[in-house]
């Protein structure tokens, strides 16, 4: 008997009722799938292990940098390597969007350059075992430098930015030098000086005002947390690293200690006396074109400002650093003081198909003509050092390289409470919007903080993060 | 019976598509609102009603219901006081509708094209705090100090409610323009020859008689009223700011799923949000039901 009509409807029927569970964005408990390749023998050559026929997925971040250079430099290496490997390359702006359903499944890429407003979550992926450990890559021979291991070739604070949960996990690629940027040529035309003490900062806030320019500036609608950064980096000035480092390690009183206060209520003042409240309602873009025109003397941001800003800089404008002026007269580093840290995510997946090839991928880019290559295309200074030699680079970027130079041993360091805790990052940043308003004094910036701070300490679905350095 | 299967086999693919694509969603909302699921995982594991009990607690939950509750009185009220004086000026049951009705009908609803997104960037430059902004270019030019649209915590929330009247009004014209065309010309005629007023007419004769519409487009409304994330999102300060003073439940819970991971309590706001939209639909219609009259 063949089905009549009313069967085959009770039958769609059913597969309707079936549809939205197999729709689940969950599966229920599942297996972790294991790799589908086995690690080929290591040698001199092949000193990850990598499988030469295993395929390989490469997913980087399209944003001010482009993905470009991972197609000309890094894949391309990869390729000429292991030309059997089946090399795919996906460039988004959108990475928490297009990779979580296939973290989800188990269907994951290789290598991650996880950077941009929607970077996955680097605790959550760790909590799930989705991230490869790179103690193989750091240990294995670098290939800029045949003689010396990977990590000995790369710019301090990279391996203890690498680690989670005391594992390193993920690799920053690019070196930053955050602090105040300016017009180079316009304090020559006006004969000023950078100021290095508070006092000078004043002065010449009062110079600026009579020549009609605001001396400080920074965006509060789209990137308060520029002012966040330079707020806890002034802190570290007056007080030494030993304040970011408690505040990153819910130390109580961290946030409430004296430096802090003190970093808090000088830039509130100066925002008071030179600040133009407009700012509070602009976005970055606004703010660095309005810098451009000279109606703003210093801009807190950090090195990729000039790279940004390519397109609308005009020739009257030269970017360049300077320290923040010294708060008081003990602070605990020097003037030249400023901070130099590493950025731009890459990990590697431990359930991809190919972990090993992920690996020497990161090594691929950590070789010099990898390396050096970023920095051509990019502007951007890598965390692989001395193999810039004879490049031409950009006025911030030459500027930045000699502000470290006089600052020598007196780096600030990364505020790390930024990925730990995203939740107080985003916190800090409307109670920095309200204290430089001046809806809430210092000490009330300092109570909040610290308040919020206390509640994650206490919150036990929170998994937390030391360092020690 | 045969009737049946024939209208069933074209119903199903559409319900089909409702369950997986709605229904599904919003079981699972469910599901994981019980969960401390961070999105990258397969399994879940269920914590209970932690992620309602750190809702109830949590001060950012309390002040998005609180936007709400202005939104919800001031944003309808203002948009349908609009509508009916603008559809009844254009429309004139009685007597002539005024010169170029026409115009300003596609006037009024030309906002309504456009997509929010265009409408937050558009009104990103009508605020903008400095001599750039059109209102305050224009206020600095009278020599009057430019003002803090969307950084004034007291002026923030109603700058975003003036967006969502000026982006809502024109397809209100419209629906009750097509509300007071229905009614019946005689109705005010015979209002007229008993010397009823412009006004008169209109409180006991048009809104009466457009009763239902209004009630429509309450619902409609107050329903907007707890999305406005786009708005929110593209015209607020930090987000919601300053100082939480424009953020509604929606942008609570796209800063919890996407930018801390916590899924499982972005889901306990979807449930929050979910039930105070259905009560609202409810209450609503509940209270403004009136008996209904034929004419």
């Amino acid at each position: 008997m063949s089905p009549n009509r009313r069967d085959v409807l009770r039958g769609l029927g059913l597969a309707a009722l079936a549809t939205p569970l197999a729709a689940c964005a969950t599966t229920g408990r599942s297996a972790a799938p294991t790799p589908t390749v086995t690690a080929a023998a290591t040698s001199a050559a092949n000193p990850l292990g990598v499988n030469a026929a295993s395929p390989l997925e490469v997913v980087i971040f399209s944003g001010g940098n482009g993905d470009k250079y991972a197609v000309d430099l890094h894949e391309a290496a990869y390729s000429k390597t292991y030309p059997q490997s089946k090399l795919k390359h996906v460039g988004t702006q959108k990475v928490g969007t297009q990779l979580r359903p296939r973290f989800i499944s188990g269907d994951v890429p290789d290598v991650v350059n996880n950077s941009g407003p929607e970077a996955l979550d680097l605790q959550a992926l760790v909590q799930e075992g989705q991230l490869a450990d790179l103690t193989p890559l750091f240990e294995a021979p670098s290939l800029a430098f045949p003689d010396k291991k990977v990590i000995d070739t790369l710019v301090g604070g990279v391996y203890e930015n690498s680690l989670i949960d005391g594992v390193p996990r993920v690799l920053q690629y690019t070196v930053g030098h955050r602090a105040l940027w300016h017009n180079a040529k316009l304090f020559e035309s006006k004969g000023w000086q950078l100021p290095r003490t508070w006092d000078e900062f004043n002065a010449l806030g009062e110079e600026a005002k009579k020549a009609g320019i605001a001396l400080f500036a920074y965006p509060g609608q789209v990137g308060p947390f520029y002012q966040v950064w330079n707020l806890v980096y002034t802190a570290a000035k007056i007080g030494g690293n030993k304040v970011i480092i408690d505040i990153d390690n819910l130390a109580d009183g961290a946030w409430t200690a004296e430096p802090v206060r003190q970093a808090v209520a000088a830039w509130a003042q100066i925002q008071k006396d030179f600040g133009d409240k407009a700012y509070f309602g602009l976005d970055h873009t606004q703010t660095q074109v309005k810098h451009l025109q000279d109606k703003v003397l210093f801009y807190p941001c950090g090195s990729w400002l000039e790279n940004e800003m390519a397109k609308e800089k005009p020739d009257t404008f030269e970017y360049a650093i300077a320290p923040v002026p010294s708060v008081t007269g003990t602070d605990a580093m020097p003037y030249e003081a400023i901070f130099v840290g590493v950025a731009e995510a890459f990990f590697v997946s431990a359930k991809g198909k190919n972990p090993q090839g992920g690996l020497e991928y990161l090594r691929i880019m950590l070789s010099k003509e990898g390396a050096r290559g970023y920095t051509e295309q990019t502007r951007n200074l890598t965390v692989v050092n001395g193999v810039v030699d004879g490049l031409n680079l950009t006025s911030a970027v030459n500027s930045a390289a000699k502000a470290q130079e006089a600052a020598g041993k007196n780096i600030i360091t990364d505020a790390r409470f930024e990925t730990w805790y995203k939740e107080l990052f985003d916190y800090s940043q409307t109670q920095t919007n309200s204290v430089m308003a001046g809806r809430i004094t210092a000490d009330q910036f300092c109570e909040n903080m610290q308040k919020k701070a206390d509640e994650l300490k206490n919150d036990s679905s929170i998994s937390k993060q030391t360092r020690s350095v | 019976m045969r009737r049946h299967g024939f209208v069933a086999g074209f119903l199903l693919l559409p319900v089909a598509v409702y369950l997986v694509f709605v229904i599904s969603p919003y079981v699972q909302a469910f599901q994981i609102a019980l969960t401390d699921w961070r999105g990258v995982s397969s399994g879940l594991n269920f914590v209970g009603l932690d992620n309602f009990r750190r809702m109830f607690g949590n001060d950012s939950f309390w002040q998005a219901i609180r936007n709400h509750a202005v939104l919800l009185v001031a944003m309808p009220l203002a948009t349908i006081a609009l509508a009916l004086a603008f559809a009844y000026l254009l429309n004139a049951p009685q007597g002539r509708p005024v010169r170029g009705a026409g115009f300003y009908r596609v006037v009024f609803f030309l906002p309504q094209v456009l997509a929010v997104a265009v409408v937050g960037v558009l009104f990103k430059a009508v605020y903008r705090p400095d001599a750039s902004g059109v209102i305050n270019g224009a206020l600095i030019q009278l020599g009057i100090e430019p003002v803090g649209w969307l950084t004034d915590q007291t002026l923030a929330l109603w700058s975003i409610i003036a967006v969502m009247v000026w982006q809502g009004v024109g397809f209100y014209v419209v629906l009750f323009s097509a509300g007071m065309a229905a009614i019946p010309k005689d109705v005010y005629e015979a209002a007229a020859l008993d010397g009823a007023g412009r006004l008169t007419t209109f409180f006991r004769i048009t809104l009466p008689l457009l009763w239902e519409t209004v009630q429509v487009g309450w619902i409609y409304l107050g329903i907007a009223a707890f999305d406005g994330f786009a708005l929110v999102n593209v015209l607020s300060v930090e987000q919601g700011g300053p100082d939480g003073a424009t953020t509604v439940l929606a942008t609570e819970i796209y800063k919890n799923a996407f930018g801390y991971s916590r899924f499982g309590y972005a889901s306990a706001l979807g449930v929050a949000l979910f039930f105070l939209t259905l009560t609202f639909a409810a209450v609503t219609m509940r209270v403004t039901r009136r008996e209904r009259i034929v004419y």
